[in-house]
């Protein structure tokens, strides 16, 4: 900082104006980094997307699958993870249709889910009602929350 | 056709479309992804919307314009709180102008695994007829 020396400015960081300056700057930053959360999804970027919801018991994972067949679903589960694995297809339509729009995708996906408690894997239960996937994943006994009775 | 059914799927985020008519329920509205095609005898459109089940359904077809409005009843139990929300569901919405005259008595809609197939049969005027030329 050749200025500071030619300007007699004393050295103390805090008191050098530019350091001020560049303080101000990473508040701002941060400031802006805060405000942009929200619209912006904590996805993991990987089809399909999910929802993960729990209650006492269980764990419910939800994803939007239209038009994928229960057959072509492959669900994995170990104590921890879930793994969600398939493919949509589309048929092809005859020769002679012509495409006016085609904006549905075919395509295979593969998803790891990491469940943030341990689970029961053995009684892992999925159904696939109007396009929605539900995998319900019973909690481990020792993730279910206990009630402890207060004496006097 | 063959290399493009097995690519990888990408996350699509669901467009969320402001509708013209003003809504007198709250909550989130969103554009479904739909493939149209032709053929000589009718017009063909599929529709992604999952969750929806046939009673929600809304198809309205008048003056060439065709309304596709459906509700979507929340998947979510009672009881159970949210951990990670990557998606959002609401109502759909989407409205296509027809420009062939369509036999309104044959429509056909198929609600399956949460997509639409909607058949428009065309009117027998817009067939196309072919014409035999004579030679005299």
């Amino acid at each position: 900082m050749i200025y500071r020396r030619l300007l007699n400015v004393p050295t103390w960081r805090s008191r050098s104006p530019l350091d001020e300056l560049l303080r101000m700057r990473q508040q701002m930053e941060q400031l802006f980094e805060e405000a942009r959360v929200p619209s912006q999804r904590s996805g993991a970027g990987v089809f399909p997307l999910i929802n993960l919801t729990e209650d006492k018991d269980n764990y419910y994972i939800r994803a939007e699958l239209p038009g994928v067949m229960a057959e072509a679903l492959d669900i994995q589960a170990t104590s921890q993870n879930i793994a969600i694995s398939g493919e949509r297809r589309i048929p092809p339509q005859g020769e002679g249709a012509r495409y006016h729009r085609r904006e549905r995708e075919a395509g295979t996906f593969s998803r790891m889910i990491a469940l943030p408690g341990e689970v029961n894997n053995e009684k892992v239960e999925a159904k696939l009602e109007n396009g929605i996937l539900t995998v319900m994943v019973p909690k481990a006994e020792v993730t279910k929350p206990k009630q402890i009775s207060v004496t006097s | 056709m063959a290399d493009t059914e097995r690519k990888e799927l990408k996350v699509r985020e669901k467009q969320e479309v402001a509708i013209p008519a003003e809504q007198t329920t709250p909550g989130l509205v969103f554009t479904p992804a739909v493939d149209i095609f032709e053929t000589e005898k009718e017009i063909t459109l599929l529709a992604d919307m999952p969750g929806v089940k046939a009673d929600d359904l809304t198809i309205d077809l008048r003056d060439n314009t065709l309304t596709l409005t459906a509700d979507v009843a929340p998947a979510q139990g009672a009881g159970e709180e949210e951990i990670l929300t990557e998606y959002d569901f609401g109502r759909y919405y989407r409205q296509f102008t027809i420009g062939e005259l369509v036999n309104q008595e044959k429509i056909d809609a198929q609600l399956k695994e949460g997509v639409l197939r909607l058949s428009l049969p065309k009117v027998e005027k817009a067939t196309p007829k072919k014409i035999a030329v004579k030679v005299s």
